[in-house]
């Protein structure tokens, strides 16, 4: 902390945004630098968008929208000479997210005429590393959580540890006063400066909790914003920047909720944060003080585990049913076309792929394509469906084949009620299939129990100028 | 009676990382939410029942703080896999919508 000499009485923090790229105004940054925050903290991931920024490499936001956030917060974090911590560089920290991260930060130093000292820590996993820790027994499932072997190592696209708030504090102690990281725990970014400082646990964890959603926590978000706390000895104040919206005991207190199995008990790399005996207080009409939370230590430190394998390669085909004779009959009609188009796919291909080697699907969209097993209504009561064929394999042509081979036996699938060729599915498109790429799952819902909560986090750094 | 939707500011669902999902329902005021935690409406087996599921599958927290019910249940896939139809888990809530609330 360039300002902090031992302890402080308070330690003032500015989220930028709650995902770098998701935006805030210009203005309520302005207004939170006014209040001159000890650093700027912004986290730029989320596995929210799937599994399939993690496994292609690429970022759920366009790089300009990155861009644009990461150049305000960098700018104002260097004229008030204070640290700028971006937590899960490109969606998901691995090592072309973050590689695309530090490329448009080094742009950005160079069209703005900018010089820093820069620390990028890595938290993508070397499979050998992750192997020696499985056979060791140090990676432990969480629930649920699915198989994870030797072999769920060697066929991740890439695995990610997320880091707790102690690499971020070493790259700061080492000269830092810019970290950029892969894959980091939303709240690590900002609980790791004010327990340094001071602050209880309890006070500090709960702000970043906060904090790492932006103004998320207002009665009434309009649009992605900034957030500002205040963590004392004994509570912390959360204010909005923007002078339109309100924080209300109810705001914050409901903030625990969003996107948490448990709305008390948060776990964390180093603890868990306990907030069943949260106090909740106006201290006007849109700032609220938060008391009385926890913090319990963990016996063991843990690192979270994310990775996500290719599945194949996916095409599918969008059309509709309005036929009052066809969906009276729907599933059995399915049923039939279904099996029609296994057997017309062996007759293509032989014995050269079996039912293991692809996935056909139909989605019904009208009975329970949003719901799938989960939904309670069981009959059809609309006049039309909407039907998506969805075909993966291993390659993108034999996906696009089966696909196409679905279109035309469930366009002419036959119902006794007609005599004569009928022409049953509505299709949305020509060509009607589309083909989606590389569809990828997530495989990994694990923690590893490393020695130190560095091992897994090389920190790179680097003088920008 | 009122049904959930009317009495509720808020019913949601949503992932909790990608292989579990939460469904809040939260109500403005104190009051509002006393009428339905004394209607005894929403407990875990209506949870388990709504989704086909058994009851030990689900969490069900009463979140007296900020006047709201929390459920989380496992995802019935994993957030993105094949046959996932709700990336964000965010239609999960629909069924609670039009429930009814004897007493309100």
């Amino acid at each position: 902390m360039p300002d902090a000499s031992g302890k402080a009485d308070e330690i003032r923090i500015l989220a930028g945004s709650g995902v770098c790229g998701a935006g805030f105004r210009e203005e309520s940054l302005e207004e939170g630098m006014g209040k001159k925050p000890h650093f700027i903290g912004c986290d730029g991931g989320s596995t929210d968008p799937g599994p399939y920024p993690l496994g292609s490499g690429e970022t759920a936001f366009g790089r300009t929208s990155i861009k644009r956030d990461m150049r305000l917060m960098l700018l104002a974090a260097r004229k008030a000479k204070i640290p700028l911590l971006l937590g899960t560089a490109g969606t998901s920290g691995g090592k072309p997210h973050v590689a695309a991260a530090k490329e448009t930060l080094f742009e950005i130093a160079e069209e703005e005429g900018l010089k820093f000292p820069l620390a990028v820590i890595h938290a993508e996993q070397d499979k050998e590393y992750l192997k020696k820790r499985l056979k060791e027994g140090r990676i432990k499932p969480l629930d649920p959580a699915p198989e994870f072997t030797e072999e769920t190592i060697d066929k991740a696209e890439r695995i990610v540890g997320m880091m707790g708030e102690e690499p971020f504090l070493k790259a700061l102690d080492n000269g830092a006063e810019v970290v950029l990281t892969g894959r980091s725990s939303d709240c690590a970014i900002y609980a790791g400066i004010p327990v340094r400082e001071g602050i209880p646990e309890g006070i500090a964890w709960h702000a970043a909790k906060i904090l790492e959603c932006g103004a998320a926590s207002v009665e009434q978000r309009k649009t992605a914003d900034s957030l500002f706390a205040t963590c004392r000895k004994d509570h912390f104040d959360v204010e909005p920047l923007d002078e339109d919206l309100r924080c209300t005991p109810q705001s914050v207190a409901s903030h625990s909720l969003y996107e948490n199995a448990d709305p008390f008990r948060l776990v964390e790399s180093n603890g868990t944060m306990d907030l069943s005996t949260s106090k909740y207080e106006a201290i006007d009409d849109r700032r609220v003080r938060v008391s009385h939370s926890g913090f319990e230590p963990a016996d063991r430190y843990t690192v979270k585990l994310e990775g996500a394998e290719k599945v194949g390669y996916q095409t599918i085909v969008i059309g509709g049913v309005r036929d009052p004779y066809i969906l009276r009959q729907l599933d059995s009609w399915l049923a039939t076309g279904e099996a029609n188009i296994h057997k017309r796919i062996k007759d293509i291909y032989g014995d050269s792929i079996t039912r293991d080697d692809y996935v056909f699907n139909i989605r019904v969209y009208g009975r329970n394509g949003v719901m799938g097993p989960l939904e309670p209504q069981k009959e059809l009561t609309t006049h039309e469906v909407c039907l998506i064929l969805e075909a993966t394999a291993s390659t993108q042509e034999m996906a696009t084949s089966i696909a196409t081979v679905a279109r035309h036996k469930i366009l002419h699938e036959p119902i006794p009620e007609w005599s004569g060729l009928i022409t049953g599915l509505a299709c949305t498109y020509s060509p009607a299939h589309i083909e989606r790429g590389a569809v990828y799952r997530f495989n990994v819902n694990h923690v590893l129990e490393p020695d130190d909560p560095y091992e897994m986090f090389p920190i790179e750094y680097l003088n920008v100028a | 009676m009122a049904t959930l939707g009317e009495l509720a500011k808020l019913i949601r669902s949503k992932n909790a990382g990608p292989f579990v999902m939460t469904i809040d329902i939260m109500f403005a005021d104190q009051e509002t939410y006393e009428k339905v935690k004394k209607s005894g409406i929403l407990n875990r087996q209506l949870i388990a029942d709504t989704y086909q599921i058994s009851e030990n599958q689900v969490q069900l927290f009463e979140v007296d703080n900020c006047f709201a019910y929390k459920a989380s249940i496992p995802r019935p896939y994993f957030q993105g896999d094949i046959l996932d139809s709700d990336s964000h888990a965010g239609q999960q809530y629909a069924p609670f919508v039009d429930m009814e609330v004897p007493g309100t």
